[in-house]
């Protein structure tokens, strides 16, 4: 594994802390209605993110995920204003205004999706670590997803298929609790969802899905296993979401204290601690990362406030790859 | 010109496809070492190799999400379905993966796919095997839908589809892989989006695709015994459809029926019929009429699924109610 220096997590800590605050930001926004649709934001979820991009070469390696998706294109290089756009229906969104929530896209930066069907996004996955065989490209694809996804059907035909075909791929279950309001104990009869890889003989265990070392510590195993050509490997992120499942929940399911005992693990406040005690910043350089921070989110708000909508043509350009298709008329 | 089965212009197509673009692969369930669930495969593992022609296990919706996975990364897949009804497990991965990715990633990534098989009845294979998809299909934005009736019309439209770069459902028939017709050797293509006229006529347009349109050459032969002379379309594709081929013959002969092998509601048929009422209204001279299969889901017995399917003689009888006779 790539070594954690002072700058990874000095990284971490500001990277993390944009995307905390970036989610708020549309969270505040989502309520003045200038955001619609769904909602799904990652609070608390971080150090899952953190610690695996400091395992992918991202370079070549690529990333698919559900629609918990706003900030993991941030992370692989994406322009946060476009995402903040996106959500805005902005033709400047990173999908031209016509994915929104839950479908951000960035195909050159690694980032595949921003999928909305639960469990959808594990074949594709899949797919991509595929294609990536198939040429020879030495590259690796994590597919992500949530607990409630690994109820899916997709996931165990695209296990058995990883695993037959040793497809340079890892799977990371982001097991935050609950899927929407219904609790993990509730949707199986075992609760270690890393075990379902056992099945397929799939190498496979859980992690502390709340410290980006652990993470990266796992993900780093799995992405040499699988760029080695050892195929697939099944990772269970222990970690946990500080909001609703999307903006409607009234978390009915859940105890405000709860809620609060995983904040007292919370992934930026474990890695900043780390850089008090090591010394790694003064109070004032933290200040100075805090304040850099507020400004960037400042910016994507205003930048996705500022843009323009998109032309109404473009409903029909983004459809097809040829460009004369014959739609049907709607209206008179 | 020289003579060959359906299936043997399947496998042409995906074999000469597959000498030119090294990114094409063949999946599916028995495409490889079985040579085909119904040898529309033959010799491919032999010339290709397993790394692209590959069989998988039967899991519809694991190798179509990994196909379409595939495309977005650089890869032309060809993905074979055993038969259109086996797609029903993975159809969230075609309608809601290949169609919509282009537009939901604001016209990044397209799906250059073609998800094939036989669809509609073959036989006595009762309800959940009889099922036609087409309209299914064309009624999603995203997908184009082609359903070729003649191995000239297979060879050349599925090497189109595969040269597409948008998804293509292509449509085959168990009831046509043997059917033979003339192939040239050489190099052919036939656009998508464009109808055929398959006989010229003058007294009534029927159009039709697929395996069906059998009973309308066996109808009009009956009827131009009878000084009725039809015309009949073969529509080849579904989406997008021509609808200017059907509009012209319309307007030519006045009267349209319409021979579709699916459930009767809110198909292919009702859309034709739909278009062409609003744009060429005045040019009928009598109400159009769709011949479809029965509103039930197919049966088994022979009596009752002769009785399901529309055959010749529904066709002559729609010709003769539309011309009055």
């Amino acid at each position: 594994m790539k070594k954690v220096t002072k700058e990874v997590y000095l990284k971490w800590y500001e990277d993390m802390l944009f995307w905390r605050k970036f989610e708020d930001k549309l969270a505040a926004v989502y309520i003045q209605q200038k955001v619609r649709g769904f909602l799904h934001l990652y609070n608390g979820q971080e150090a899952v993110l953190a610690g695996s991009l400091h395992a992918m070469d991202l370079s070549k390696d690529k990333m698919i995920t559900a629609y918990r998706n706003h900030v993991q294109p941030i992370g692989m290089g994406v322009d946060p204003r476009k995402v903040m756009a996106e959500l805005y229906g902005k033709a400047t969104g990173t999908s031209q205004g016509l994915g929104g929530s839950m479908h951000i896209f960035a195909p050159e930066n690694g980032f595949y999706g921003g999928h909305g069907i639960v469990g959808g996004q594990i074949p594709l996955g899949a797919g991509l670590a595929f294609a990536d065989k198939f040429f020879n490209r030495d590259a690796v694809t994590l597919t992500y997803m949530g607990d409630g996804a690994t109820r899916q059907g997709s996931l165990h035909e695209t296990f058995n298929l990883a695993m037959l075909w040793k497809l340079p791929v890892v799977f990371i279950v982001e097991n935050n609790g609950y899927a929407m309001g219904t609790s993990v104990e509730r949707t199986a009869n075992h609760t270690e969802i890393w075990k379902l890889g056992l099945g397929y003989e799939m190498p496979c265990g859980p992690v502390d899905g709340m410290n980006p070392v652990k993470v990266a510590e796992a993900v780093s195993e799995a992405v040499e296993r699988a760029r080695s050509g050892g195929g697939p490997t099944f990772l269970e992120m222990k970690t946990y979401r500080y909001r609703g499942h999307s903006m409607s929940d009234a978390q009915h399911y859940r105890t405000k204290e709860e809620v609060e005992e995983y904040k007292k693990i919370d992934p930026i406040t474990q890695v900043l601690d780390i850089i008090k005690k090591e010394k790694y910043a003064t109070d004032e350089e933290i200040a100075v990362i805090d304040q850099r921070v507020k400004d960037l989110v400042k910016e994507c708000e205003k930048f996705a406030e500022d843009s323009p909508y998109p032309e109404k043509n473009v409903m029909y350009d983004v459809v097809y790859e040829q460009e004369d298709y014959p739609f049907l008329p709607h209206k008179l | 010109m020289r003579t060959i089965q359906f299936r043997e212009a399947v496998a042409e197509a995906m074999s000469e496809e597959m000498r030119r673009d090294e990114s094409i692969y063949l999946m599916g369930e028995e495409v490889a070492e079985y040579n085909g669930a119904y040898k529309a495969s033959k010799g491919m593992l032999d010339e290709f190799g397993a790394k692209r022609v590959i069989d998988t296990p039967i899991s519809e919706l694991g190798f179509a999400g990994i196909g379409v996975g595939s495309a977005m990364n650089g890869n032309r897949p060809i993905i074979e379905f055993m038969t259109f009804n086996f797609a029903l497990v993975g159809i969230d991965q075609i309608i809601n993966n290949a169609a919509k990715m282009r537009q939901m990633s604001g016209g990044q990534i397209n799906i250059p796919i073609v998800f094939r098989g036989p669809s509609a009845s073959a036989g006595q294979l009762a309800a959940t095997h009889s099922q036609a998809f087409e309209n299914w299909y064309a009624n999603c934005p995203g997908l184009k839908v082609v359903v070729p009736s003649n191995p000239y019309d297979a060879k050349g439209l599925l090497k189109s589809a595969i040269r597409d770069d948008d998804p293509v459902i292509f449509m085959e028939s168990e009831q046509m892989y043997g059917d033979k017709g003339e192939v040239p050797e050489g190099e052919y293509s036939i656009p998508i989006g464009v109808a055929d006229i398959k006989r010229e006529g003058t007294d009534v347009t029927i159009v039709s695709f697929g395996k069906i349109i059998k009973e309308a050459y066996t109808a009009a032969d009956e009827l131009e015994k009878e000084g009725i002379s039809c015309e009949i379309i073969d529509l080849r594709t579904v989406r997008p459809m021509d609808h200017d081929a059907i509009l012209n013959s319309v307007k030519k002969t006045n009267r349209l029926v319409i021979l579709e092998e699916a459930w009767p509601f809110g198909n292919v048929a009702t859309e034709i019929t739909y278009q062409v009422q609003s744009q060429a209204f005045d040019y009928l001279d009598a109400p159009i009429v769709k011949i479809n299969t029965a509103d039930t889901p197919a049966p088994y017995s022979p009596v009752l699924l002769a009785e399901w399917l529309p055959n010749h003689e529904d066709v002559i009888k729609a010709v003769k109610k539309v011309l009055y006779k």
